[in-house]
């Protein structure tokens, strides 16, 4: 059974935001993470994540300067776990058409582009399972829409693909296997392929 | 069994050949100009040979800052992906799908296989399909690069032309010639005269290592006749020869001399001296009469009478009188050789003429010249009267000429036999087989004519280009060429061969070798043998 770990707050075609049910524990940048929409899975990669005030007019004021630990911090002043939030965003990166149930049932086709709809605001989002993450990457096309994103699009590439080669059976196969994926999609990059390289040898 | 994939066809013409991109799997290290490949196309198969192996990358920046590679992993990505190796392949032969053009056999290719065709190496079986049509009259004269099957030639058909044998020196050109002779002698194609300038196909010869080995006459004692014109070296070698060659002054012909006008250093003026000299003193003893002027008076009172300049007839009197040296030349031969060696190929017995001592290039290029121009005469002789008379024609012959630029070089291949035989084919059932070393010497136009070229490896620019004219894919085979094999491996292309072919020769000079040469003369023996007693018991 997949974890639940948060909600959909935010949503389009190509990203959706989530509000974590705890705070401070995001799951980790690059991870496989799920929600849905109606019958279509939707499937993200965590591409960033953040702890703000609820509020967004009111910063937070240091307050440990006579605690000897940071959890005293918050022992002391129980209410500040409620004035805060942990939000993360996750780049759509492709969904599966399932027939039915939360799980991802074998058999299932799982397609790796862009959704018919975004999420819907309050889906739940899911942290995907080892067994689906391999499912979900045995097909590389998924990275080429991480190339396209932008901004830290190469860091993010790096993270999924150490993620995902964790859930393989042979991880060092994998990656080079992606990797020569990489190599054909930044043809005419070279030093991106080269940064990227670098961040995900064993 | 599946052959090994080796990849796929990115782009080429028909005029220069196909790239192909290699799988990541595959690597350049294992690739090696002269092989062959199949390329799958669409609706035939096409049948190649690599021409050229070439490094490439998706990125020109990959160039200048390499990556890491050091890292195993980086180098295991990039391989094959943002670098890669590239094959040129040049399609020789395509074979089509359908129940017809599977009777037909391979055909020449006129059409490039479609994009993204795969690549595949050529197997056994492609190319015993090519080369393999075993038919009684042929002869194997070596195997593909890394490939057992053989590469046979038909000597009947080889000697339809005129063909050539080139190489550096020492690269195993007498050895192929010598296969090739065997293989002509043995299927009986054609007769040959060789002018043997090295004495090495008549009797031993010796290999590069010092070893002894075996030629034609030892090998096929009833088939070959050895004759020498130095009979000293000839015993001294203890040769049996079958005839001593001696030629008269009085057969010696202006035309003669006009063929040693470069060894000899003769001027233009000198050369048209002699034929003054023969109308003076008459065709058959011009030579002898003018070399009997001792005194310069004496030259200088005939040059007053022939309106020629003192100075040219002195140079030409000093200049032939080096052919003295040749003791082989006499005031008047006691046989005539001509005619000897005439009634030996009449025989169908092979002539092989031995030099001896006489190995430098004026003797050897007087006396085939002489030679060759009488036979080559009386050959056309007979052949007219055979297209009249619908006789019988006389046998094939083949001449084969060692150093042929000599004979054959743009300013006198117009003017020597050689040049006219090569040039006229077999109109008269003569044809050369041409030995040399520096092909680019050789008359561009008799090149062209030559139907079969066997090359060892040759790495002058000019001879490759040379040996090369009015081949299709030249620039292709050409990189095949410079990277041969110092021994044993030739390409051969033309007449002769369905497609062009780097072969490693077959061995030549091991008892077992002979033993296979043999077996068809001893087969024959002894059916001829059991054929005579027969008759003789009725």
């Amino acid at each position: 059974m997949p974890t639940k770990i948060g909600e959909v707050i935010e949503a389009s075609t190509t990203e959706f935001t989530a509000q974590c049910y705890e705070l401070h524990r995001p799951p980790p940048f690059g991870s496989l993470v799920k929600t849905r929409e109606g019958e279509v899975e939707i499937y993200g990669v965590v591409c960033s994540a953040e702890t703000t005030s609820i509020e967004p007019g009111r910063r937070p004021i240091a307050r440990g300067g006579e605690e000897a630990e940071e959890e005293d911090i918050y022992r002391s002043s129980p209410q500040l776990a409620k004035l805060l939030r942990t939000d993360f965003s996750a780049l759509v990166v492709g969904h599966g058409e399932g027939l039915g149930g939360g799980e991802n049932e074998k058999g299932e086709k799982i397609n790796h582009y862009l959704p018919p709809r975004p999420a819907r605001i309050h889906s739940f989002v899911y942290l995907c399972e080892p067994e689906e993450v391999e499912k979900f990457s045995r097909s590389f096309d998924f990275l080429s829409i991480l190339v396209g994103t932008g901004g830290q699009a190469d860091e993010l590439i790096a993270a999924t693909l150490r993620h995902t080669a964790a859930a393989h059976r042979d991880p060092r196969d994998f990656l080079v296997m992606a990797g020569k994926e990489l190599a054909l999609l930044l043809s005419g990059e070279t030093n991106r392929l080269n940064t990227i390289l670098r961040r995900i040898r064993g | 069994m599946e052959e090994t994939r080796l990849g796929i066809v990115v782009s080429g013409s028909l005029t220069k050949g196909v790239e192909v991109r290699l799988d990541s799997a595959t690597s350049v290290e294992d690739m090696a100009v002269g092989r062959y490949v199949t390329i799958e196309g669409e609706k035939r198969r096409f049948f190649g040979m690599i021409t050229d192996v070439e490094l490439d990358a998706i990125d020109p920046r990959l160039m200048t800052a390499p990556p890491d590679v050091s890292d195993p992993f980086i180098a295991e990505v990039l391989s094959g992906t943002s670098t890669f190796g590239r094959l040129h392949v040049l399609p020789q032969l395509t074979m089509g799908g359908d129940a017809l053009s599977l009777l037909e056999g391979p055909q020449q290719v006129k059409t490039v296989p479609t994009h993204f065709s795969v690549v595949r190496e050529a197997s056994e079986q492609d190319v015993e399909r090519v080369f393999g049509q075993v038919e009684e009259k042929q002869f194997y004269i070596g195997t593909p690069l890394d490939m057992e099957t053989k590469v046979r030639l038909n000597p009947a058909e080889l000697v339809k032309r005129s063909n050539g044998i080139f190489g550096k020196s020492g690269t195993g050109k007498t050895f192929l010639a010598r296969l090739i002779l065997i293989g002509i002698l043995q299927e009986g194609a054609a007769v040959n005269l060789v002018f043997d300038m090295h004495s090495e196909y008549g009797w031993e010869g010796t290999s590069e290592e010092g070893r002894k080995v075996k030629a034609l006459k030892q090998l096929f004692p009833s088939k070959v006749a050895v004759f020498a014109l130095d009979e000293e070296s000839a015993r001294r070698r203890k040769v049996s020869t079958d005839f001593v060659v001696e030629i008269g002054y009085d057969e010696i012909e202006p035309e003669d001399i006009a063929m040693l006008r470069e060894t000899l250093g003769l001027t233009e003026a000198a050369v048209q001296a002699t034929y003054r000299l023969a109308r003076r003193f008459g065709e058959r003893n011009w030579l002898e009469s003018f070399l009997a002027i001792e005194g310069r008076e004496e030259l200088n009172e005939l040059a007053q009478s022939l309106g020629e300049h003192e100075a040219t007839l002195a140079a030409l009197h000093r200049r032939l009188e080096t052919l003295r040296r040749l003791s082989f030349l006499v005031p008047h031969a006691r046989d005539n050789a001509i005619q000897r060696i005439l009634e030996y190929l009449d025989r169908g017995i092979n002539v092989v003429l031995e030099f001896g001592r006489y190995t430098d290039i004026a003797a050897y290029i007087l006396v085939a010249n002489l030679l060759t121009r009488r036979i080559h005469e009386r050959y056309r002789e007979r052949m007219e009267r055979a297209m009249g008379e619908d006789t019988a024609k006389p046998r094939p012959l083949v001449i084969t000429i060692e150093e042929a630029h000599k004979f054959l070089s743009p300013d006198i291949s117009g003017q020597t036999i050689f040049g006219t035989i090569a040039r006229e084919m077999r109109k008269y059932n003569v044809t050369l087989l041409v030995i040399d070393q520096r092909p680019s010497g050789i008359d561009e136009e008799v090149m062209s004519q030559l139907g079969t070229k066997i090359t060892c490896l040759l790495d002058n620019e000019r001879d490759i280009e040379s040996v090369l004219t009015g081949v299709s894919g030249k620039s292709g085979l050409k990189s095949v060429l410079a990277k041969l094999d110092n021994k044993q491996q030739a390409l051969i292309f033309g007449h002769a061969v369905p497609m062009s072919v780097v072969v490693r020769t077959r061995e030549y000079g091991s008892p077992q070798s002979y033993k296979e040469l043999g077996i068809r003369e001893a087969v024959e023996l002894k059916k001829k043998a059991e054929e005579e007693a027969e008759g003789l018991w009725g």
